[in-house]
């Protein structure tokens, strides 16, 4: 039981949860029935899913004896950005009026992403 | 050293299949999309997907080389979601 067959245990470890949390993604992303409540299933694959199988290849990449760590690179690039996009995602079904608005807001406002832009003449 | 070895085989066909099996929910999804939020999250999910089967490619193949096209496939993901959803927003990309 030297440590390279221990690491490829955890290898295989790594690959199956990654590919459990895609699948969960996958099917919520499917059998949801609300857009707002589709919004939040694939977040797994983005985060859990891709992270397990980014550190499984970490792990492979030292078992095979050519130590690289730049999938961290992937990782951190990904946890960024996965909120941005589930964002602009929300927003756009806020104005596509595919979920319930949000309240209106308490001085008379519109909400930024409801707001219709003033041209520059009208400025 | 034999037994880890066809146990890492199983796992990467499983991870492959799973990985598969997602891409074609998603497409499911952009098919069916009855609005375009969904459609938009189905093009991101499907992109994420196909950055895990890259990645997934790379251990089978035990290549480094595959680091770069997950990280291109990653960065192109993202920036082509924030346009679909902008250009949905606001009728245009960049105003």
């Amino acid at each position: 039981m030297t440590a390279q067959i221990i690491g490829t245990y955890f290898v295989c470890l790594s690959l199956i949860i990654g590919s459990g949390f895609v699948l969960v993604g996958a099917i919520g992303l499917l059998k949801f029935n609300d857009p707002m409540t589709r919004l939040h299933a694939p977040t797994k694959v983005g985060t859990v899913g891709i992270g397990m199988l980014l550190i499984a290849s970490i792990i492979h990449s030292f078992d095979i004896g050519q130590p690289s760590t730049h999938e961290l690179l992937i990782m951190a690039f990904l946890f960024v950005t996965a909120p941005i996009s589930a964002n602009f995602i929300g927003k756009v079904n806020i104005h596509c009026q595919a979920c319930d608005t949000p309240p209106p807001p308490a001085d008379g406002d519109t909400w930024s992403t409801l707001d219709v832009p003033v041209p520059d003449s009208e400025r | 050293m034999i037994l880890a070895t066809q146990f890492l085989n199983i796992a990467l066909a499983i991870t492959f299949l799973a990985l598969a099996l997602g891409q074609v929910m998603a497409m499911v999804r952009l098919l069916l999309g009855p609005t375009s939020g969904d459609r938009v999250l189905a093009l991101d999910t499907m992109v994420i997907n196909a950055l895990g089967l890259v990645i997934v490619l790379g251990i089978y193949k035990g290549v480094q080389i595959y680091f770069e096209v997950a990280l291109l496939i990653a960065m192109l993901g993202f920036v082509s979601t924030v346009a679909l959803a902008r250009f949905i927003l606001r009728g245009d990309i960049i105003e």
